[in-house]
């Protein structure tokens, strides 16, 4: 699904954020992606969705170079790819329905499909009852929840979320990693940025390690947390 | 699983008749929709459209004007006519078949003679010297031709070529044309018009930027609804068209307060005219806006609001990036 080939950043009048970085995430695969601040894990997701592109090296989106993808064509590539953020980037004179109907409303989608697949979305984060709603009268976990049912609305095959479960106690915390636990086992490949150890030690899934701009270690976190 | 990329970026996941028309269904919303934000900003929208509308309303003002104008100096053109003095000595029969070739020339209108006796007739009625002409021998005034030309042909340039055509006739022995006032007028009428067309760009490239400023503002206001929208996957063209629906927008409702600027000013100048000149008996009036040019004064406006909305959203919503 996702693939990495030696791929560096550098920021302009910066350090590197990232140093020839490699690995393959594959098709139906979860794992988190950890290190400190600032270690490069906002920048790596940045590069899957072309919100930045790699100074050096190769990144593959399903077999294909996405370094060819010329600036036009990157919102359609972004149309495939589910993102999710720590702030949750909605729009917040607009009500729950609106924030989670826009991807589709950009693709052209037809009134009654819209409001069917945003009631389907909203449902599977449980948040049916909160659709007129505008997201300054929600919760937290509540507002991270319309984000993800933004992200997941048109059915991308691709899920990246940055730091999902920041600003979420524990239990939110564990809630909102149980949907993408329910998204990932109906096929959809799934990558969470999270410096939050210990969820991923619940969790046990494959975990990918950066340290200061380089992939430091790749497999299970075992036991140590636990 | 869909492929990311596939052979084109563009995987139709909606079949592309109802794409075709939900592209016109959400051309329809975000039109008014962008009426409905205007509303957000009413007194920034409205100062907007105020000055659109008074930078319109002046360059048609002067329109009006130099129309009105020119209605009232095309009757004095038919003052260009030319004067033929014939040569002396001419037989009656001569004479009339000059006239007859000369009536039918394509730029004469109509042609009138003054014999050299009818000429002594209307000299002694005109001027104080009738006893004078006593004292003459014989008739010293020559038989004069008046040719008026054809309107077409009444301006101080084709009222000169004619002359110059008619002087060539080897009856004549001299022509006169008196232009030198018409000529001035003209001079002076084209001047105004050259000094309207230069303020009338001054001011729509100030509207141009007025718009493209206004425009400007709303981007930045609405800058992280752009970032949003950018992120999930709107192209530039989606993110564009409500400005510049707002854009047209500015520039339709500008344009219809220039034409209620303009059409209150015709009145007001109506009714003030009449009594300056004291016609309440005739029915005077002035010429307001045509129907084409109501259409036109519109469409111009329409055009600078979507023209100048989409330079400053071109440079500006390429520039943000999430
Ligand atoms: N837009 C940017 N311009 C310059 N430097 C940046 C930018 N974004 C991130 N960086 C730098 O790159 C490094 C990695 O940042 P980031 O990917 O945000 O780390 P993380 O998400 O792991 O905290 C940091 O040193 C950060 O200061
Ligand atoms: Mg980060």
């Amino acid at each position: 699904m996702i693939k990495f080939e030696q791929v560096s950043k550098v920021y302009s009048g910066s350090h590197q954020a990232l140093q020839k970085v490699d690995f393959h995430l594959q098709q139906g695969e979860m794992a988190f992606l950890t290190g400190h601040s600032g270690a490069g894990k906002s920048t790596l997701l940045k590069l899957i969705s072309l919100l930045e592109r790699p100074s050096d090296g190769k990144i593959y989106l399903n077999g294909n170079d996405i370094s060819q993808v010329s600036r036009r064509h990157v919102p359609y590539l972004r149309r495939h790819i589910g993102i999710i953020f720590q702030d949750h980037r909605l729009l917040m004179d607009k009500t729950v329905f609106e924030n989670v109907a826009l991807p589709l409303v950009i693709e052209g989608y037809g009134r009654s499909e819209i409001e069917r697949r945003v009631m389907a979305a909203l449902d599977k984060v449980g948040l049916s009852d909160k659709a007129f709603c505008v997201p300054v009268h929600l919760s937290g976990g509540e507002q991270q929840r319309v984000g993800i049912a933004r992200a997941v609305v048109n059915k991308p095959p691709l899920l990246l979320a940055d730091e999902p479960t920041g600003n979420l106690d524990p239990k939110l915390s564990t809630e909102i990693l149980k949907l993408f636990e329910a998204f990932n086992s109906v096929g959809v490949s799934v990558l969470i940025a999270t410096h939050d150890l210990g969820l991923i030690a619940k969790m046990r899934y494959r975990t990918l390690t950066l340290r200061n701009g380089k992939m430091s270690s790749d497999g299970l976190l075992g036991g140590s947390y636990a | 699983m869909l492929n990311i990329l596939g052979s084109s970026p563009r995987i139709a996941k909606v079949p592309w008749y109802k794409r075709f028309l939900m592209y016109w269904v959400n051309h329809f919303q975000q039109a008014v929709g962008s009426l409905g934000e205007l509303w957000r900003t009413p007194m920034a929208s409205l100062m907007t459209m105020a000055v659109l509308g008074i930078s319109l309303a002046l360059p048609a003002s002067f329109h009006l004007l130099l129309k009105n104008a020119e209605r009232v100096t095309a009757s004095w053109d038919n003052a260009a006519e030319v004067s033929l003095f014939l040569q002396p000595g001419l037989s009656e029969k001569t004479t009339q078949n000059f006239i007859q070739r000369i009536s039918l020339y394509s730029e004469v209108e109509a042609v009138t003679y003054i014999s050299k006796e009818q000429a002594i007739v209307e000299f002694r009625e005109m001027s104080g010297f009738g006893n004078a002409l006593d004292f003459l021998d014989e008739n010293p005034l020559p038989a004069v031709v008046q040719v008026t030309p054809k309107p077409q042909h009444a301006s101080p340039a084709g009222a000169k070529l004619l002359l110059a055509k008619l002087q060539q006739e080897k009856e004549v022995e001299q022509g006169k044309l008196d232009i030198e006032w018409l000529e001035r007028l003209h001079g002076m009428i084209s001047l105004v018009v050259d000094s309207v067309v230069a303020i009338a760009f001054l001011l729509l490239a100030s509207v141009l930027l007025i718009v493209g400023n206004t425009i400007r503002l709303n981007i930045l206001n609405r800058r992280s609804e752009i970032e949003v929208m950018k992120l999930v996957g709107a192209t530039d063209a989606f993110i564009h068209r409500p400005f510049l629906y707002t854009g047209l927008w500015y520039g339709l409702i500008g344009g219809m307060i220039a034409w209620v600027l303009t059409s209150s000013l015709v009145l007001w100048m109506e009714s003030a005219v009449i009594r300056v000149a004291g016609l309440y008996q005739s029915d005077f009036r002035l010429l307001g806006l045509s129907l084409a040019e109501f259409v036109f004064m519109l469409g111009l406006a329409s055009l600078l609001g979507l023209v100048s909305s989409y330079i400053t959203v071109k440079r500006h919503i390429h520039l943000i990036e999430p």
